[in-house]
């Protein structure tokens, strides 16, 4: 359906229309940010299951579960700065413990909120929101994916955190890929080395395999759409297959992709991971593309990290 | 509004808030923990609800909703729920022990059909119960939505943030009680952080702001009639009540918020609440 470059979070407001259609039962909350997450067209075409709630991001959140509740299912929308940590303790009680069928979607989340600063950057939503009981994170990597983890959280039945970028990215996966929630996708065979990839990284980890595979290097690429619950399976398959793994997330190297990857080599077959991420550290102010460079989110990074895997493997 | 209209008999009401009180002295006793003052003082706010204004059945899905946004104050409200035929008697026995459904704080996961949401941290319900309100008016449900606050609770922004929402949407289904008992656990509420003026500051929020004494039935169960009556925005009644209440040497005592009576404090305080015709103790709580 989308091709070229396209920005996820305007999928995501082309998915909330259609489903619009055809379930009246979801409901989209934002909180004075409606066309900033591209729901302007979800509000005019269906005014009556639109709501305003005004810059309070928690009372969202918290209404937004009275709402599933009651049988509806709402997207509660902002920034995932705002969402994860500011409504961090409504998400945890009134959705999370509730298990609340309410999904927390969010738009520029990682560094490409750009030149808004650190204040707006999310570094650590992925982190957040995996430490929420039964929560499932979706982080899709295009258009495509976006458009079709949207329908496909509307199906499901729970908590659900959307994480969808702000810039228009490469699109790199077909629309008629089959999306389930909980299952990877390899986007690139290999047995040298696999990039676990999740998010806006993911085409960058394609061209990175790109280069490399130019050297003579078989890399695997191993998209993740949903961090939460990984796919423990297809990860073990790639550490067996390729016995060294490089993650690649935008987003902090604690507690996101990474660690979940961690996480599960460690016990189920260890070997040798190195993470590509933002370091410990708040970001700044730039164009996106500087700040990539600036925090060691480009190609070149992820290249660096293989070579380094593949030294200690 | 039909159970509006009909006739209330107070002296029945009166009892059945006596019962309650005895109930909860009981399970917190029993419990070996528990929140006793602000659930003493809910006993006629939470009486009213279920011996008369609630439509409570739990398979209605018109049936009236109850938060309670103070999840602490639960005992009274598990008292309730058994004294109203929702839960078995015997189960009051089991509150805050382990693998019990009546949560230290009530718990959606552990009863899905009587919780409406989990609560406990406070100033988090208050926004739940304004989306049932919001999804009850979508469906064109006339049902009403109670939501139970603390007054120590309006201290937390985001109770604010609901009292905009609702005054915002018109929620003339939601109906607030405040427990205005003046207590915290740090002392007066006036002294922890001042909440003058809350009649004043509730009716700029775009409500309907009824004044009583909650510890008074008739003026309870005139408070929810009006409540009902009012179609126009959502209504707030200012219970002020007592910490405490029915049991002297607990009265408008901040240390009672969270303390547990002993057993011969529990035996003094259950002899000052009386004892009526109308109900059986449970006698699996306190073997005497």
């Amino acid at each position: 359906m989308y091709s070229g470059l396209k920005s996820m979070r305007e999928a995501f407001g082309d998915a909330l229309a259609d489903l619009g259609k055809i379930n009246d039962k979801v409901v989209v909350l934002t909180a004075d940010l409606t066309d900033a997450i591209k729901v302007t067209k979800f509000s005019e075409s269906y005014p009556d299951r639109f709501f305003q709630m005004g810059i309070k991001e928690s009372d969202m959140m918290g209404t937004a579960a009275g709402m599933a509740v009651d049988g509806l299912i709402p997207f509660a929308t902002t920034f995932a700065a705002f969402a994860t940590s500011l409504a961090n303790q409504p998400i945890r009680v009134s959705v999370g413990y509730n298990r609340a069928n309410v999904k927390i979607a969010t738009s520029h989340g990682g560094v490409c909120v750009g030149a808004d600063g650190a204040t707006h950057q999310s570094f650590e939503d992925i982190a957040l929101m995996r430490l929420i009981p039964k929560m499932t994170v979706l982080v899709p990597c295009d258009a495509n994916e976006a458009y079709k983890a949207t329908f496909a959280a509307a199906e499901f039945d729970g908590p659900v955190y959307l994480r969808f970028g702000r810039v228009a990215t490469p699109v790199v996966t077909s629309f008629d890929d089959p999306f389930t929630i909980g299952k990877a996708k390899v986007l690139r065979e290999g047995s040298d080395v696999a990039i676990v990839s999740t998010g806006s990284m993911t085409p960058t980890a394609l061209s990175a395999a790109q280069t490399l595979g130019k050297e003579g290097l078989s890399v695997k690429v191993i998209h993740m759409p949903t961090v939460k619950p990984l796919d423990e399976k297809a990860l073990i398959d790639a550490a067996k297959e390729c016995k060294c793994i490089v993650s690649a997330e935008e987003h902090s190297i604690i507690g996101g992709l990474g660690s979940a990857v961690a996480e599960v080599i460690s016990s189920e077959y260890p070997v040798v991971l190195e993470r590509v991420g933002v370091l410990d550290t708040f970001g700044e102010s730039g164009e996106p593309d500087e700040i990539l460079k600036k925090y060691h989110l480009c190609e070149t990074d992820i290249i660096e990290k293989v070579r380094s895997v593949l030294n200690k493997k | 509004m039909e159970r509006f209209e009909s006739e209330v008999d107070i002296t029945r009401l009166e009892c059945f808030a006596q019962q309650l009180r005895r109930d909860t002295v009981e399970m917190i006793y029993h419990a070996g923990s528990g929140h006793v003052g602000g659930a003493l003082g809910l006993a006629e706010f939470i009486g009213a609800l279920y011996g008369y204004a609630m439509n409570f059945d739990p398979e209605d899905p018109d049936r009236d909703r109850i938060v309670l946004s103070n999840g602490h104050t639960c005992a009274i409200w598990y008292a309730a729920l058994a004294r109203s035929g929702l839960i078995p008697l015997e189960e009051l026995a089991t509150f805050r022990k382990l693998g019990s459904r009546l949560q230290g704080h009530p718990s959606r996961c552990a009863m899905p059909k009587l919780v409406e949401t989990s609560t406990g941290p406070l100033g988090q319900g208050f926004s739940v119960a304004n989306g049932i309100a919001l999804s009850l008016r979508l469906r064109k449900s006339p049902a009403r939505v109670y939501c139970v606050l603390g007054d120590g609770e309006l201290q937390e922004g985001q109770v604010w943030e609901a009292f905009m929402t609702a005054g915002h949407y018109r929620l003339s289904s939601m109906c607030v009680f405040i427990n205005n008992n003046r207590l915290q656990i740090d002392g007066k509420v006036e002294d922890v952080m001042n909440m003058k003026n809350l009649n004043d500051r509730l009716s700029s929020f775009g409500w309907n702001v009824i004044e009583i004494d909650g510890n008074d039935m008739r003026q309870v169960v005139d408070a929810l009639k009006k409540a009902a009556e009012c179609t126009t925005e959502p209504t707030v009644i200012i219970g002020n009540t007592l910490m405490g209440k029915g049991v002297p040497f607990m009265e408008n005592l901040a240390k009672w918020h969270g303390t547990t009576p002993s057993l011969e404090q529990t035996l003094t305080a259950l002899k000052d609440i009386g004892i009526n015709d109308e109900y059986a103790d449970c006698s699996v709580l306190i073997p005497q």
